[in-house]
């Protein structure tokens, strides 16, 4: 750690990086290929990295240019497997084997790469809006704009209604809420 | 908050979101990651640092 080598720093990085590559791309093998394109890049351009910034930022900007990168050369190829990306993630049981949560990654999973991505990053990985704006290149306007459309969305596919919302939710659930209300901003 | 949206709306989302992300998180990386760092310290020591 202090022998400041910021390469010591990306294994640290490696389980939140994972966690944004499979959201992203929601294939678990096709993530863990990209996480590592990324660590090789990240480590042979080190010298790219500036000390004393976020390091996690700049290898989830890493990350996200890989996978649109290699998107674009496998389009067609992405697009027609997306729909089993789709099902085999709506079909993982989830720990709690609550149908609620199959719900909402098939929903997740519906949402345009974009829109997910700014979720991702804003609702799960703890960035602000202005670091997510930089990772993506676009204004923070833009990625509040997703991220609500994204919102807007999942509400939408999951059948979640102004004032329903609380109907629809499951005892667990509840808890993860009501226990939240401490953490969250 | 942005837009007006229903707050327990937003938070029933989050937290989801929250949840199927940790749960990766949680697994935590596979071997294959650690051996990948390995190897790339290894390539640096026997090529020579020639800093």
């Amino acid at each position: 750690m202090s022998s400041a080598d910021p390469r010591d720093e990306l294994v640290e990085h490696l389980p939140a990086m994972r966690a944004f590559a499979i959201s992203l791309t929601r294939n678990g093998a096709i993530a863990d290929d990209m996480v590592q394109d990324t660590v090789v890049k990240a480590w042979t351009n080190i010298d790219k990295f500036e000390v004393g910034t976020n390091m996690r930022a700049w290898l989830f900007t890493i990350l996200r240019n890989t996978y649109y990168s290699s998107r674009r050369k496998a389009n067609r190829e992405v697009a027609d497997i997306d729909g089993v990306f789709t099902e085999s993630l709506a079909e993982k049981p989830a720990h709690d084997g609550h149908m609620q949560m199959t719900d909402f990654r098939k929903a997740l999973g519906e949402l345009k790469d974009e829109q997910r991505e700014a979720l991702l990053l804003v609702g799960a990985s703890g960035f602000s809006y202005e670091e997510a704006a930089e990772m993506c290149g676009v204004a923070v306007g833009t990625i509040k704009s997703r991220t609500n459309r994204a919102r807007a969305r999942i509400s939408e596919l999951m059948g979640l209604k102004e004032d329903e919302s609380l109907e629809m939710t499951d005892d667990a659930t509840m808890s993860v809420i009501s226990s939240s209300k401490v953490s969250s901003f | 908050m942005q837009l007006g949206q229903n707050d327990d709306q937003e938070r029933f989302i989050d937290e989801n979101l929250r949840r199927v992300y940790e749960e990766t998180v949680d697994e935590g990386i596979p071997d294959k990651f650690k051996d990948l760092l390995k190897k790339l310290k290894d390539q640096e020591k026997s090529t020579g640092q020639q800093q």
